[in-house]
């Protein structure tokens, strides 16, 4: 009973906070409503007996991935004519297109399911897991490399090379030195 | 809950991420999309593991998704920037650079 509730209450608030972010005009608003859907997220992993996921998720979604997309949209101007008749006729086929593919598929399926009964908390057991030499252990590594890899990687992108406005006069030179 | 509740979740979250990634005009957004989409996979791999719970893959695979999804924002928001400071502007469709 209180699993139904809870699992009610966290899928309302991240439907809701997911569509308050599609709809709303103020991109600052819209992705504040998205700290909403990542909480409501980790509220139905807790209900899914995923302890470790749903820290997991609060640390790095709502700490580190939302923090990166409001330093992007502070630094960044949003465009003013952000609204096409076009682009919203093309979401509204392809998300409806979608819905009603997968309601069809899912509504004929029978999942498979196992015996068994998921340990009280993961913790442990994913850390033996990642350990586990026939497991997962090189991927985890191979995961660590990428990690990285990216962030070495985003640091050379994002470094800035030449003052902002000086990047037309700039690119002129380049051309005219060119021909 | 049954399987599919949480199934009916993951394939709502799913729609308003895509609808996110193809109507809005602006990078931001469709990275916010692109976040959402990833939450819909990984809410179908933990509930998925719920119902065989022999081992924890689910949960495993859904931590691999995370730091590739805490790669791709670092990455993209880099790419952003960078695009922001060239082109002075963030909306996909300014940046045809490539294609004269």
């Amino acid at each position: 009973m209180g699993i139904q509730l809870a699992f009610y209450f966290f899928a309302a608030m991240t439907l809701g906070f997911a569509l308050v972010s599609l709809f709303h005009k103020n991109v600052v608003h819209s992705a504040f409503s998205l700290l909403g859907t990542l909480l409501g997220m980790s509220g139905l992993y807790v209900t899914l007996n995923a302890d470790f996921l749903a820290m997991t998720q609060v640390l790095i979604y709502a700490g580190g991935i939302l923090m990166l997309l409001l330093f992007g949209l502070m630094l960044t101007k949003p465009s003013e004519t952000e609204r096409s008749l076009k682009r919203i006729f093309v979401a509204v086929i392809l998300a409806g297109g979608t819905a009603v593919l997968s309601a069809y598929k899912m509504a004929g399926t029978v999942w498979s399911s196992g015996d068994g009964e998921l340990p009280a908390s993961t913790v442990k057991e994913i850390g033996l897991e990642f350990l586990r030499f026939d497991e997962w252990l090189i991927a985890f590594e191979f995961a660590s490399i990428v990690l990285l890899a990216a962030l070495v990687g985003a640091v050379h992108i994002a470094r800035r090379r030449f003052p902002i406005d000086d990047t037309n006069a700039l690119l002129k030179a380049e051309q005219g030195g060119a021909n | 809950m049954p399987l599919s509740a949480y199934l009916v979740v993951s394939v709502a979250l799913f729609v308003i991420g895509l609808a996110m990634v193809a109507a809005r005009r602006n990078l931001i957004y469709v990275l916010m999309g692109l976040e959402l989409i990833l939450n819909a996979a990984n809410l179908n791999f933990v509930a998925f593991n719920r119902e065989n719970p022999g081992d924890l893959d689910g949960q495993i695979a859904a931590i691999f998704v995370i730091i590739l999804a805490a790669a791709e924002a670092a990455i993209a928001l880099a790419i952003v920037l960078n695009l922001n400071s060239r082109i002075q502007s963030i909306r996909p469709d300014d940046a045809d650079t490539m294609k004269d």
